[in-house]
C-alpha cells in the first residue's frame, strides 16, 4: 500500500490545512496524523473515536524516600542532572529523567523503582473522509518516534483490513526523532515550504533528511505570492535536484476561514485555491505511481 | 534574566519575535537559537560567526577481545543500543542516549568511551551588539535535547564573564525538545496566532509548561485573523497578553526578505520596544540563571 507523508521542516507552512484538503480529495485513503506532539488535523476532520488505547513507552526512575540512605550515588551516575538533592534525601525530576535505568542499577539500597511511563493515547476514528489514525502524546512526554511508528503500523493494518490502499499522513515540523520515524520506508514525502529564508533553509534540511533515507520528494510552495522570486528559486532548485515541483499556492484568507469553520479548504468551495490544490493532488498521485518503481538518490545543492 | 520564546504550533512567529526583541532590547543581550532541528534565527540576525565546534554524545566502543558475553551491558541498556547475540557483541551507536551505563557496568572493561556527532554549536555577534549562539543538529540525528544542553553549557562561561539577558528561540511542539529548550529560562513567552490550530497547540503548550512553575505570558501574532478562542483562554487562565502584532502583509513580506521586522518597519520597532520594556517589567528580575545554566 502506498504511503505518503506531508512534512515541511519549518512549522506553520500549511501542512495540516493541505493534508485536510488532500484527505478530502483522496479516494479510499487511511488518514494518519503523525504530529503526535501538537496534532491539529482532528480539528478539521472532527473524528468520532471508535478505538482508544493507552500508549506506554520506556520507564522512569522514582526514588522511594523512606528507604533512601542519602548516599548520592544516583546523582553521581546520572548524566541528565535528573537527580535532585532535597532536605529529605534525593528525588528524581521526571522532566529530566531519560529512563536509562543507570541509577536503578547502581543504587546500593536498591530503593529506586522503575515503573513504565504512560506517555499518551492513540485512537482510530471515523471521519467524513475515511478512517483517521491519530494520537495525543501527554504534554511534555517523550518517545514520540515510537508512537509515530505505532500509528503507522496501525494504519497499515487498517489499510489491509479495509482495502483502502493509500495511507496519507500529516507529519510534524523539524528533522528529529518523530520526523525520522514518519519517513522510514514511506513511498514519497510531500514537502510544504514557503518563500521565506527560513522556509527555504528548512526545506533543504528536510530534503537532505529524505535523501538520507532515499525517499522521493515533491515540493509545494505555499503563500507563494509573498515572494515570487523565492518561489522561482524553489522551482529551479527542484529541477536541479530532480525533485517534483508540485505547485505554487498563493496566500488566501480562505485557508483560515475554512479552518474556523472546521472545513478543508477544498470543501469550502467559494475560493480560488481549490482548483490549484486539485492539480497539486493529481501531481502527488503521479509522483506516487512513479516512485513505486526503483528509486534514485540525488545529491543536494543549495538554493540560490 | 533568561526568557524563552516558545509556541506549541510551528510558524506562529517565534523567530520574528526573538529577532525583533533582540534588535531593540536596549541592554546587553544574547540571542540563542535552541530550535536545533531547524534553526532560523541566524537568517534574520545575520551574525558574524566567531567560532564553532562539533558537539558529541558519548557512545560505547567495544573491544571484543575482552568481552566475555556476560550480557550485563545489553541487560542494562534501555535503548537497544548494545546487544549480545551468542558470542557476538553488537553496538548501535545511533540508538545510544549517552547514559554511560554500559561502560560503567561492564566487569571486563571491554567498553570504552567513543563519540557520536550530534551537530555543531556556532557563536558570534549580530549588529555589533547582540551576542549570538546556535545549535545545528546533524541531518539524520534523531536526538535534539543533548545538543541543546551542549549549547547552554557553551554559553555559560561567556555569560558569566559578561552578564547579559538571554533570549531563547525554542522549537515548536510540546514534547521533550520544547521542554528542554524552556528548562533553562526564568520566564516563558508563548507566541500564538488566533486561529483554531494556534489556539489548540497553545493550550497544549501551556499545559506542558505549567508543571515547570515558570511565569508565562502571551504574544498574539497575526491579530485580527481567525477567531477569539485564544483571547478567551488567556482570560480564563489569567495569562497576561503582553503584545498583539497585527496581521499585516507588509510584515510577512519583510520576513520573506530576511528582514528583522523591528528594523524594517518603524511602527514595529515601536511595538517591540514597548514589548521589551513590558517584558523586563513583567519577568522576574532576580534570575535563577546559575541553577538554569548548571542544568
Amino acid at each position: 500500500m502506498p504511503e505518503i507523508v506531508v512534512i515541511s521542516g519549518k512549522g506553520g507552512t500549511g501542512k495540516t490545512s493541505l493534508t485536510a484538503a488532500f484527505a478530502h480529495l483522496a479516494e479510499a485513503a487511511i488518514i494518519c496524523d503523525l504530529d503526535v506532539d501538537a496534532p491539529d488535523l482532528h480539528l478539521i476532520l472532527q473524528p468520532e473515536i471508535e478505538t482508544r488505547e493507552d500508549f506506554f513507552s520506556g520507564h522512569e526512575a522514582v526514588i522511594d524516600p523512606a528507604d533512601c540512605t542519602g548516599c548520592g550515588l544516583c546523582a553521581e551516575v546520572c548524566r541528565y542532572q535528573a537527580v535532585i538533592s532535597t532536605s529529605d534525601g534525593f528525588s528524581i525530576n521526571p522532566l529530566k529523567c531519560e529512563g536509562c535505568k543507570v541509577c536503578v542499577h547502581f543504587c546500593p539500597a536498591q530503593t529506586i523503582r522503575f515503573p513504565e511511563r504512560h506517555c499518551g493515547r492513540w485512537f482510530i476514528s471515523r471521519t467524513r473522509f475515511g478512517p483517521l489514525v491519530h494520537a495525543q502524546l501527554f504534554p511534555g512526554a517523550e518517545n514520540s518516534g515510537k508512537l509515530v511508528a505505532l500509528l503507522r503500523q496501525k494504519a497499515r493494518e487498517l489499510s489491509s483490513q479495509t482495502g483502502r490502499a493509500l495511507i496519507l499522513s500529516d507529519g510534524s515540523p523539524g528533522i528529529g526523532c518523530p520526523v525520522i520515524s514518519s519517513l522510514t520506508g514511506t513511498d514519497a514525502a510531500v514537502l510544504v515550504t514557503e518563500p521565506t529564508p527560513s522556509g527555504l533553509h528548512d526545506l533543504q534540511r528536510v530534503a537532505d533528511l529524505c535523501r538520507h533515507f532515499t525517499i522521493p520528494i515533491g515540493v509545494i510552495v505555499n503563500k507563494s505570492d509573498l515572494n515570487p522570486e523565492a518561489t522561482e528559486a524553489v522551482r529551479r532548485w527542484c529541477a536541479a535536484e530532480k525533485a517534483d515541483f508540485l505547485g505554487a499556492l498563493p496566500y488566501d484568507p480562505a485557508v483560515t476561514e475554512a479552518m474556523v469553520r472546521r472545513q478543508a479548504v477544498t470543501e469550502f468551495s467559494d475560493n480560488g485555491l481549490s482548483a490549484p490544490i486539485r492539480i497539486v493532488w493529481s501531481k502527488i498521485i503521479e509522483l506516487m505511481q512513479r516512485t513505486r518503481s526503483p528509486r534514485m538518490a540525488v545529491k543536494a545543492t543549495p538554493v540560490k | 534574566m533568561i526568557i524563552a520564546v516558545a509556541s506549541g504550533k510551528g510558524g506562529t512567529g517565534k523567530t520574528t519575535v526573538t529577532s525583533s526583541l533582540a534588535w531593540v532590547w536596549g541592554r546587553k543581550v544574547t540571542a540563542v537559537d535552541l530550535d536545533v532541528e531547524e534553526p532560523n534565527l541566524h537568517l534574520f540576525l545575520k551574525p558574524e560567526i566567531l567560532g564553532r565546534e562539533v558537539a558529541t554524545i558519548e557512545v560505547p566502543v567495544a573491544d571484543e577481545s575482552k568481552c566475555t558475553y556476560c550480557r550485563a551491558c545489553a541487560d542494562l541498556c534501555q535503548f537497544k543500543a548494545i546487544s549480545v547475540l551468542g558470542s557476538v557483541l553488537l553496538t548501535f551507536p545511533e540508538m545510544c542516549h549517552g547514559c554511560g551505563g554500559c561502560i560503567a557496568v561492564c566487569p571486563e572493561k571491554a567498553l570504552s568511551s567513543g563519540t557520536r556527532e550530534l551537530g555543531e554549536i556556532l557563536w558570534g555577534r549580530a549588529a555589533g551588539r547582540i551576542g549570538f549562539f546556535m545549535g545545528r543538529l546533524r541531518v539524520g540525528e534523531a536526538m535534539s535535547p543533548p545538543l541543546m544542553r551542549a549549547v547552554m553549557t557553551k554559553l555559560a562561561p561567556a555569560s558569566a564573564n559578561a552578564p547579559a539577558d538571554i533570549l531563547i528561540d525554542a522549537p515548536p511542539g510540546t514534547s521533550c525538545p520544547a521542554i528542554n529548550a524552556v528548562l533553562p529560562s526564568d520566564a516563558i513567552v508563548l507566541v500564538t496566532e488566533p486561529t483554531p490550530f494556534g489556539n489548540h497547540d497553545f493550550r497544549l503548550a501551556h499545559a506542558a509548561f505549567s508543571p515547570l512553575k515558570k511565569p508565562m505570558a502571551v504574544i498574539i501574532n497575526r491579530a485580527g485573523l481567525g477567531d477569539r478562542s485564544v483571547y478567551e483562554y488567556c482570560h480564563s487562565e489569567h495569562l497576561p497578553i503582553l503584545a498583539e502584532i497585527p496581521f499585516d502583509r507588509r510584515l510577512a513580506e519583510a520576513y520573506s526578505r530576511g528582514r528583522v521586522v523591528a528594523d524594517a518597519l518603524p511602527e514595529m520597532k515601536q511595538v517591540f520596544t514597548d514589548l521589551a520594556a513590558r517584558l523586563r517589567e513583567w519577568a522576574p528580575v532576580e534570575s535563577v540563571r546559575k541553577e538554569a545554566l548548571d542544568a
